[in-house]
């Protein structure tokens, strides 16, 4: 015990020496988590709106004030043509088009039929497709009123329809911050432990001092956890600063229990030191230390969760997301924070946990003895 | 010029000895097109959602019918009552609820007007407004045909247009976004590291009281970093197309030339971190911690950035990311020329400039 004690001493010490790191450990994860929920917004407010009306009447012109008027579209662009609004597109400075033919509200009233093209630069699909429903959606509104205005009976009434309301649980104000938020802290908590424990051991390796440490009388498992503690101190306190910020910034506080939250992040962050240690022992050097750390993150990250729903992938890669420990830390702070889960909810991802721990860290237990 | 030539040789024989990076640095970036190609998508698929069906008549039986036909949806059948559906929610069993009113049928035919409840898990509000409109579109659609017999008066279609990406591919967005994010990072980390590298462990001094200028030394550090990131250009670029499938509409030699100047953009931030931080561990951080989200985040790829508040909008313009992301989409889907993309130009290499000054500014102070 008392060997681990001054082993301890001596990593903290070394963590503590170089102020640039330690002060890097912690403003960069505040910083970002302060300012970079707020870019994370797919509520479309300004989508750049070109008009090419062929019709110019009185309803014409009021399909274009619905439009406009709905808060979602500035209206950049009036275009004699179609061909000139295209050019408009094609130079970014507008992202629909809503072009009205000839005759509009002459085929609409008389013909009881009419047409409107829409438009959208799709490279982006998720905005062009949100920008076309919101479209879509108010011209069918200006239809409405068009039948309300010239059908006397309510006739409408007589075909049966269904009812569909629709709530939303857990967020209800739909605000993204909320589910952002604490992806975001999962992923900080995991990038810094990760990045520091993978570099640790091989530093020792790299400047030498790890043959002083072979050939002294520690034994193995001391080694390891004088390796583990300190960045899983560092780790939750990190998690810590976050919840803070999280509360005083956005006002997200659990809805379920800080124990389970920190239960979980403890298990989870033995797991991915152990990974971490793991990628220290297998590297020769920091620089391929830091690439292997680089691919492994950014596969953990994009397969994670963060920004895209897991259950849309494909089957291959919904099974990779099985062995992604990061999955689990952000399901898990998602869940605590925004639903509430409790121990039980959480069963099978402690269960997922205390797996990946006992490997990774069997793993690196096993193969540091070969250095030796 | 001989001295710089076996300077440089000895740096490509330090990179390919270490045939781990070496997999690394070549293979990270096809395996990240890959995954983003495929397996990262907004389309809705396999969403497991509950139905509570109060009814149980035909018209219920028949919109559920409809909704699994659809394969948007995976129905979980373990359901039985409004209380287990809290339940269900807080385990993530289910994204999605959907609960039929009594009698619903009847109501449907004799007052024309039956209750259809959805309740989705909003801690996802994006996702949770997708699926509500999926499924509300769906049972739209078993309306009209209900209601085909009636034809409504006074009617506005619209058609729809969707230029450029006609089928909506995920892979039109991400892979500019994956250019612009892989080369920035790795170019940057390479190079970072390898500079750090030589100070900490003091060899930078041997290097520099070496007959060669200290610009010279640095310069040969990055060839061969410049290197690799061309051939991971191509690597993507052919990935992509053929791959992919995406087009590359424009000049192709514009599309070299732009990333070219990207890549020294990129490289020269490399060598800004470099001059800034004196351990690997430190040059990681900034790289990794530093920039990764920011890069992810701000650059317009995975979030749009007029929707952004003002300040991020401003803060975005110094990611180079955003520009170069600009020039991929313009040139390569939208085939447009130099024209359109050389602002964006003239910015990156302005970046470039003022990523070396400082930096040699800040190496002289060291020297």
């Amino acid at each position: 015990m008392r060997t681990l004690k001054f082993l301890l001493r001596k990593e903290f010490l070394q963590i503590f020496r170089d102020k640039l790191i330690l002060r890097m450990i912690f403003a960069l994860p505040v910083i970002q988590l302060i300012i970079l929920p707020y870019a994370a917004t797919y509520e479309i407010k300004n989508i750049t709106l070109s008009v090419v009306d062929n019709d110019h009447s009185e309803y014409s012109r009021k399909l274009i004030n619905n439009l406009t008027a709905s808060g979602y579209f500035q209206l950049v662009d009036y275009s004699k043509t179609y061909a000139d609004a295209l050019d408009q597109v094609e130079k970014d400075k507008a992202d629909l088009i809503v072009e009205i033919p000839e005759g509009f509200e002459r085929d609409l009233i008389g013909e009881d039929e009419t047409k409107v093209l829409i438009a959208a630069n799709a490279i982006s699909g998720q905005t062009a497709g949100l920008a076309v429903a919101y479209a879509n959606s108010i011209i069918k509104d200006f239809n409405n009123d068009v039948r309300t205005e010239w059908n006397q009976q309510p006739r409408l009434n007589a075909i049966p329809a269904i009812d569909i309301t629709s709530s939303n649980w857990f967020n209800v104000q739909m605000d993204y911050k909320y589910f952002i938020v604490p992806g975001i802290l999962a992923l900080l908590v995991t990038l810094v432990g990760f990045l520091m424990s993978s570099l640790n051991i091989v530093k020792e390796k790299e400047v030498g001092t790890i043959e002083q440490l072979n050939v002294s009388p520690i034994k193995k498992y001391q080694f390891i956890l004088s390796k583990l503690i300190p960045f899983w101190v560092l780790g939750l306190f990190v998690l810590t600063i976050g919840f803070l910020i999280s509360f005083i910034v956005y006002g997200i506080y659990p809805a379920g229990s800080f124990w389970v939250g920190y239960i979980f992040a403890g298990i989870y962050l033995i797991a991915l030191l152990g990974f971490g240690l793991l990628t220290s022992i297998y590297a020769d050097t920091q620089q391929q230390a830091m690439f292997i750390a680089y691919f492994f993150m950014l596969i953990f990250i994009l397969l994670g969760g963060l920004f895209s729903p897991i259950e849309n992938m494909p089957d291959w890669a919904q099974y990779l997301t099985y062995i992604n420990p990061v999955r689990y830390l952000i399901e898990a702070m998602r869940m605590i924070v925004l639903k509430g889960s409790g121990f039980w909810d959480l069963r099978f991802h402690f269960l997922i946990v205390i797996g990946f721990a006992i490997v990774f860290n069997g793993l690196a237990i096993r193969n540091y003895k070969k250095t030796v | 010029m001989e001295q710089l030539i076996t300077f440089i040789q000895k740096e490509f024989h330090h990179i390919l000895r270490d045939t781990r990076s070496m997999l690394v640095l070549i293979g990270l970036p096809i395996v990240q097109l890959l995954i983003f190609g495929f397996a990262i998508t907004t389309e809705v698929r396999n969403a497991n959602i509950a139905i509570l069906d109060n009814s149980k008549d035909e018209v219920t039986q028949s919109i559920i019918t409809k909704i699994e036909s659809s394969q948007y949806f995976d129905i979980d059948r373990s359901i039985t009552s409004n209380d287990q559906i809290e339940e269900a929610f807080k385990s993530g069993k289910i994204k999605l609820a959907i609960v039929f009113q009594q009698n619903f049928q009847n109501e449907l035919s004799h007052s024309n007007k039956a209750q259809l409840q959805i309740i989705a898990d909003a801690t996802d509000p994006n996702q949770a407004t997708t699926l509500t409109n999926y499924l509300s579109s769906i049972v739209r659609d078993y309306q009209n045909e209900l209601n085909r017999q009636n034809k409504l008066p006074y009617t506005i279609n619209t058609e729809m247009r969707m230029l450029y990406n006609p089928q909506l591919r995920g892979a039109y967005t991400s892979v500019p976004g994956v250019m612009g994010m892989i080369l920035l990072l790795i170019s940057a980390m390479m190079t970072s590291i390898a500079i750090v590298r030589e100070k900490e462990l003091g060899t930078m001094e041997i290097l520099l009281v070496s007959p060669m200028q200290p610009w010279l030394v640095v310069i040969s550090k990055v060839i061969p970093y410049f290197i690799i990131s061309l051939i991971n250009v191509a690597t993507i670029l052919i990935l992509s197309v053929f791959v992919l499938g995406l087009p590359i509409e424009g000049s192709l030699f514009l599309l070299t030339a732009s990333t070219i100047i990207y890549i020294f953009c990129a490289l020269s931030l490399g060598i800004l971190i470099s001059t800034i931080t004196e351990t690997q561990q430190a040059a990681m951080l900034i790289s990794l911690l530093g920039l990764m989200l920011p890069v992810v985040m701000l650059s317009g790829y995975a979030f749009p950035i007029a929707n952004m508040p003002t300040i991020l909008q401003i803060l975005s313009n110094l990611v180079p990311a955003k520009w170069y992301i600009i020039i991929v989409k313009n040139v390569m889907i939208k085939g447009i020329g130099i024209e359109q993309i050389w602002k964006e130009l003239l910015i990156l290499l302005a970046m470039t400039g003022t990523f070396l000054i400082i930096s040699i500014k800040r190496f002289k102070i060291r020297l």
